[in-house]
């Protein structure tokens, strides 16, 4: 690819999203991350973004003013163009129906947020291994993204 | 939780399946494989878990693309369209790095798509990839009906 993974943060809280990407910094994961503070934000986003700015990844908290987590993500997995991009939960709920109705919703992956700052480098690391090490993203495309020649 | 992570992998080559399961092993990874060798199979695995067995029901399932009898692009949608099933994490696992088979399953709501590696070293990268996401950090989903059998379970012994 060659090309920065870009992720779209969907969080409200501002110390969790310095939280979030000063692990990033610390644990030397090169991304580049946009950070929407609500539901309602990040779909204006997501269907304004264009190749050089449509993310590969979503983390995307729960509890969000205006649009919250669920609907947010409802929405987007049943897009017919955004559905494709993976949405990992990071949000501070452990409950049991909170990770069934959104796995149900199609969540692709639900991590809860750790308590403190060193461990939110093991969370950095658990995405960074897997989605962005090992897994194969959804290559952009329709003039969304680096054409095939 | 010392109750092992459950994996359904859906394999129908075995020399695949042999790397899958030594890679596990080899880096230590604690997990209860279950192997399936085509995609019929692996519905019928899923399906004939009755409520009161589904300790057995997989915490996630690695499903291979080229399968005899039913693809795997036809099992990911037939997982994905159940109510029951949907729940459970589908990652993709396949010599496949075509585009439209990306793209294809990431539309079918497939968790994760990965490609098979080469070699048996590079099988432990997809070991621990798969191990430092999806069992350290990730949470999955647990059905109701399986908690309350271990809860039975544990007060019976």
């Amino acid at each position: 690819m060659g090309q920065e993974t870009r992720v779209l943060l969907v969080e409200d809280n501002p110390a969790d999203v310095d939280l979030i990407s000063e692990a990033f910094e610390r644990e030397k994961v090169g991304i580049n991350l946009n950070v929407v503070r609500d539901g309602q934000e990040a779909m204006d986003y997501l269907l304004g973004a264009n190749k050089h700015t449509r993310p590969d990844l979503i983390l995307l908290d729960l509890n969000l003013p205006r649009k919250d987590g669920r609907e947010l993500l409802a929405e987007l997995k049943e897009h017919p163009k955004l559905k494709i991009i993976p949405v990992v939960i990071l949000t501070t709920s452990e409950s049991e129906e909170d990770i069934l109705v959104t796995y149900k919703l199609h969540a692709n992956g639900y991590v809860t947020k750790p308590r403190n700052f060193s461990e939110y480098g093991k969370v950095i690391q658990g995405i960074d291994k897997f989605w962005f090490d090992l897994a194969k993203l959804p290559p952009q495309r329709n003039g969304n993204g680096p054409q095939i020649s | 939780m010392s109750i092992p992570t459950r994996v359904l992998l859906v394999e129908d080559n075995p020399a695949d399946a042999d790397l899958v399961m030594e890679a596990f092993e080899r880096e230590k990874i604690s997990v209860v494989i279950d192997i399936v060798q085509d995609g019929q199979a692996a519905l019928d695995y899923l399906y004939e878990l009755e409520p009161e067995a589904s300790s057995q029901r997989p915490d996630i399932i690695l499903l291979d693309l080229n399968l005899p009898r039913k693809s795997g692009q036809e099992v990911l949608a037939e997982i994905k369209a159940d109510a029951s099933l949907k729940t459970i994490p589908v990652v993709i696992l396949s010599t496949s790095a075509l585009e439209e088979d990306i793209l294809g399953t990431y539309n079918l709501h497939a968790n994760g798509y990965v490609t098979k590696p080469g070699n048996l070293r590079e099988y432990s990268k997809v070991a621990h990839g798969i191990d430092d996401f999806w069992f350290n950090i990730a949470r999955l989903p647990r059905s109701p009906s399986w908690r309350t059998y271990t809860d039975q379970d544990q007060k019976n012994n």
